[in-house]
């Protein structure tokens, strides 16, 4: 079966970025082809996301193209296809990939190699998701790297070559624990193929359905679940391995924090729930529900540390990325829930994960473009050199707001509903984390309206008396931003009923 | 020696015969472009003799008294050194020039060299093994000095003096072997061992079942060692690769290496296939494996000379070979196994082959050009030679690992044997590994494509070496999308090698 979709939607950014390599050096013209092919990437995204048939739930769209390595034994497909899970991300790809095109129209140099690696960059993560078999999956999350890498260093600002190099360092030994799993469970005699869920109409049996049988692996089970979830606490992150994320997003160029807080981190909490979750459910010898604690331990770790560190950051972009570090903390322990038990069930937990998968990412993405907009007009990021921007730039100020309090968690705003549906399902199963937990969200309203109040109102130095406020070109983005954050603050099920039906599926429920 | 034995040995006759010639050619001519044209034509003719046993494939493989073999294992290692060797002369046309009155010789020796290594890995006896060792060797250590400076008559010394300890291990090694087995066949000392398992004499307290036995092995490997690069016989590569003339070092990374992973997998498979000593020099590699990869890497880190970073980088890759070859020889059914083992190993090391030839003859242009091995004077290549930046960057990536490249076949398919080997641990060390060299490979690209470059003079390379440098990075690119054609070639090889 080939539906094309997904095909497409993996490969137009590349092509695209193949284009403006052979394109006379023209930068308007640069921009706008690189713009263009983002928005018809939007649109298909959404057309995917619609096109979902929820009643029909499982894998649809799906692209099979049998062995692409035909060795006896060595069943590596290429295998695209959206579940209720992949469906959100994809859309959430579509929209941060084409706001990120946006922001970078200020890009003055080396435009040309810019949105080169900037498309690439999206084709990859488009390619995490949407890929259902591992090696297939495992490649794109590899290739990520070296546009991330190549943009940090060559765009950044501070220390963009270390941070760079750091980001790189970090994630490549997280998927070298990755690889390793994956090849102890493929080496597997009963497990025998890299896919990641079953899809009954192409006679595929997936690895989740595989490993519920699965006696005597390779390894212990336990340890293949621990090497999946070192890849993921890094990509997420999770404390103790946070450390590279401040500096990689505070030294990238505001597109590409954009990017990375938006969707980098969700393949993250993707492989989280699709693997971690989705493979050990049933898995003999080791469930991952036994390991629910260290997830509980890690996310309320990563909340209440991450927000107490962001209270004490004078620098504005760092203080969204530790902000960052909080926030995804909330997608660790939305998982936790895995250790329901008995009438307690996961998939509240799960589903409130997701949710903040996708608000985080609209939310955190918009602070970002923001972040970067005020920049451009105030020329420091340092919050105690800032103060009365709001009069100067309404507008800019007004979407800050608006953000800010979705951040934090405002009723009505789409940060709400995913705090509060993580906080509900995880409450009976881990009350003393959720607990715990809970003062993130106090911390949260703390530094966000602490920082606003600072960057945008009291007394205005008066260098800021020139600065203006955003043009229409900037606010296509924050507008786009801001839809779904309100759409989904006023009406959740949108997005949750998709995820409801993917993470159903996925925990086998 | 009969007519047989000649057809057997016909394509390693062919190899030396032309490094005659080549001299005969080198003294007829004046025009020495020439020379290095009749060498990469030449190369067809131990090229087709490799190809008309590799398609016969004579039911009566064993030559010269049984210290010769002809399978497919071997022949394939045979077209990887031709296709090495026409490679490396292609790309090092232009380099060529600054010997002056010494090309002939130096394509000669190369092909002496060669002829050695195609001798190595037919040997299934301990001498010939030996003798063929050492004229793979001699020629290499005349090659490297071959720029006569400081720099590269040290390298030759250095090379020439490592060369020679680690021959004196290996022979002292060869005697134990002989002491314990009575034989230096490689078919009699697996039956001995058989035998002596069979009998008891062989204790299962003892590693190797042997402490007579343990010596042999180890200081055989010890020996060896030298030739794949590895710890602990590492010291010479970077010295060497910094003052040996650049072609010489990408043959000697690339050629001699697989020579000795060539005869290192041979004995392991048709000398020393017993369950108990197939395990512990399984163990034996794994720790070298892991020690090498270690050592590379972290010196690798500091290095600011292109030439040296590579050559602590070749110690590196050593190591990941070796995991594979440690996989083949842990594998709980010994090292008979044919399945999931070795053709990783050939698989890695041919990919790697192109990787490397990609990547030095990449560097072969741009220093020409520069004249400078520095890593700082690659800024901004990208603009000054977009076209080998871009070379030098596939390369580069294959050698990290990184998919769509040959280099993650590869080790996805010698990590997943180790997995399977049960060597759980020595896969994580090597992808840890792997993912620190992201640092010094990635620095290289990053100072090509971000730097500024402090002269903007475009830098383009002479045809043969455009055309070696797009073929090899060609070949990394082809092979990474589609592996399946190596190593359904790889998987042919190794079943012969099952076969004693």
């Amino acid at each position: 079966m080939f539906s094309g979709y997904l095909t497409i939607a993996v490969f137009l950014p590349i092509a695209t970025a193949l284009l403006i390599a052979l394109m006379p050096r023209r930068d308007q013209w640069i921009r706008w082809t690189a713009i263009g092919a983002t928005v018809v990437e939007l649109v298909l995204t959404i057309t995917i996301f619609i096109r979902y048939e929820i009643d029909k739930g499982g894998v649809q769209f799906v692209d099979l193209f049998g062995n692409w390595i035909p060795i006896e034994g060595f069943d590596a497909r290429y295998l695209l296809g959206v579940d209720g899970l992949s469906a959100p991300l994809v859309l959430l790809t579509g929209i941060l990939g084409a706001a990120a095109a946006f922001a970078s129209w200020r890009i003055k140099h080396r435009v040309r190699e810019y949105f080169i690696w900037l498309l690439i960059l999206q084709s990859s993560v488009m390619g995490v998701f949407v890929s259902l078999d591992l090696l297939l999956f495992f490649i794109f999350w590899e290739i990520e790297l070296i546009p991330m890498f190549m943009l940090i260093s060559g765009w950044g600002t501070g220390r963009p070559r270390y941070s760079a190099m750091k980001f790189v360092i970090f994630t490549l030994a997280g998927s070298a624990f990755m690889l390793v799993a994956i090849l102890a469970l493929f080496m597997s005699g009963q497990i025998g193929t890299f896919a990641m869920v079953s899809i009954p109409e192409e006679g595929i049996v997936g690895i989740p359905e595989k490993m519920a049988l699965a006696t005597g692996l390779i390894a212990p089970t336990a340890l293949i679940f621990a090497f999946f979830l070192i890849a993921f606490a890094v990509k997420l992150p999770v404390w103790p391995v946070h450390s590279w994320l401040p500096d990689a997003h505070t030294d990238a160029p505001t597109a590409v924090s954009v990017m990375l807080a938006g969707v980098l981190l969700k393949m993250g909490g993707y492989g989280l729930i699709r693997i971690s979750a989705g493979f050990f459910m049933e898995s003999p010898d080791f469930q991952i529900r036994d390991a629910g604690w260290i997830l509980a331990i890690g996310a309320a770790i990563s909340i209440v540390y991450g927000a107490v560190l962001t209270l004490r950051q004078t620098d504005l972009k760092r203080l969204i990325a530790y902000s960052s570090v909080s926030h995804m903390g909330f997608v660790m322990l939305g998982v936790a829930a895995v250790s329901a038990t008995g009438s307690k069930t996961a998939s509240g937990g799960l589903n409130g994960a997701a949710l903040q998968m996708f608000t985080h990412g609209t939310i955190t993405g918009l602070l970002f473009l923001l972040v970067g907009m005020t920049y451009e007009r105030a020329h420091t990021r340092h919050i105690p050199d800032m103060g009365g921007l709001a009069p100067k730039m309404p507008l800019i100020a007004t979407a800050f707001l608006v953000a800010g309090l979705a951040s934090l968690g405002l009723p009505g705003l789409s940060g709400f509903a995913a705090e509060i549906t993580v906080f509900l399902g995880t409450w009976d199963v881990w009350p003393i984390a959720t607990g715990i937990s809970a003062f993130g969200v106090v911390l949260a309203a703390a530094y966000i309206l602490w920082m606003v109040q600072r960057v945008f109102f009291g007394p205005r130095p008066e260098r800021f008396d020139d600065a203006e406020d955003a043009t229409i070109v900037d606010l296509i983005p924050v507008v786009g931003l801001i839809a779904p954050i309100v759409i989904v603050g006023i009406w959740p099920a949108v997005i949750t009923d998709t995820f409801e039906i993917g993470i159903k599926a996925t925990l086998g429920l | 020696m009969n007519s047989h034995d000649i057809y057997l040995i016909s394509p390693q006759i062919a190899m030396a015969v032309l490094a005659g010639l080549i001299v005969v050619i080198d003294l007829v001519v004046s025009d020495k472009r020439l020379v290095s044209a009749a060498a990469i034509l030449g190369l067809a003719a131990p090229l087709l003799f490799t190809l008309i046993l590799w398609f016969d494939a004579p039911d009566d493989n064993v030559g010269l008294f049984g210290a010769f073999v002809v399978d497919k294992f071997a022949l394939f290692f045979q077209i990887l050194f031709v296709g090495v060797a026409a490679m490396v002369f292609l790309a090092s046309t232009k380099y060529q020039e600054r010997f002056e009155g010494f090309r002939g010789e130096f394509v000669a020796l190369m092909l002496f060299s060669l002829t050695g290594m195609m001798l190595l890995a037919s040997a299934r006896e301990l001498i010939t093994m030996y003798v063929a060792l050492e004229l793979t060797s001699l020629p290499a250590a005349a090659l490297v000095a071959w720029l006569r400076d400081d720099r590269s008559s040290e390298a030759g010394l250095k090379f020439l003096l490592m060369s020679a300890l680690s021959s004196a291990l290996l022979l002292f090694g060869v005697v134990f072997i002989y002491g314990f087995t009575g034989s230096t066949f490689f078919s009699e000392i697996v039956t001995r061992i058989a035998d002596m398992q069979a009998t008891g004499v062989l204790s299962a307290d003892e590693p190797f079942g042997s402490y007579a036995l343990m010596f042999g092995v180890v200081l055989l490997m010890l020996g060896l060692a030298f030739k794949l690069s590895s710890v602990p016989s590492q010291m010479w590569v970077p010295d060497v690769y910094e003052g040996s003339p650049t072609p010489v070092a990408a043959f000697l990374s690339v050629a001699s290496k697989a020579a000795g992973f060539a005869i290192v997998l041979r004995l392991i498979y048709a000398a020393l296939p017993d369950p108990q000593v197939s395990m512990d020099t399984g163990n034996l590699f794994a720790v070298l494996a892991a020690v090498s990869m270690t050592v590379g890497n972290i010196a690798a880190i500091r290095q600011t000379n292109i030439k040296r970073l590579m050559g602590y980088s070749t110690i590196a890759q050593a190591g990941y070979i070796m995991v594979g070859v440690a996989a083949v020889a842990a594998s709980a059914e010994g090292g008979g196994s044919s399945s999931g083992g070795p053709q990783g190993v050939l698989f890695y090391l041919m990919g790697y082959g192109f990787t490397n030839l990609a990547v030095f003859f990449a560097i072969i242009a741009i220093t020409n050009r520069t004249g400078n091995d520095m890593i700082s004077s690659f800024a901004g290549m990208a603009k000054r030679s977009p076209l080998f930046a871009g070379l030098l960057t596939i390369g580069l990536l294959s050698l990290l690992g990184f998919p769509p490249t040959v280099g993650f076949m590869g080790k996805a398919f010698i990590f997943s044997s180790a997995v399977n080997s049960g060597l759980l641990w020595l896969a994580v060390v090597g992808m840890v590994n792997s993912a620190a060299s992201a640092f010094y490979y990635l620095r290289i690209v990053r100072t090509m494509y971000l730097d500024d470059a402090d002269d903007d003079k475009k830098i383009g390379g002479d045809i043969p070496l455009t055309l070696a440098t797009g073929l090899t990075a060609t070949g990394v690119v082809v092979l990474g999308v589609a592996p399946w054609f190596l190593l359904k070639f790889a998987e042919i090889a190794v079943e012969g090698l099952a076969i004693r």
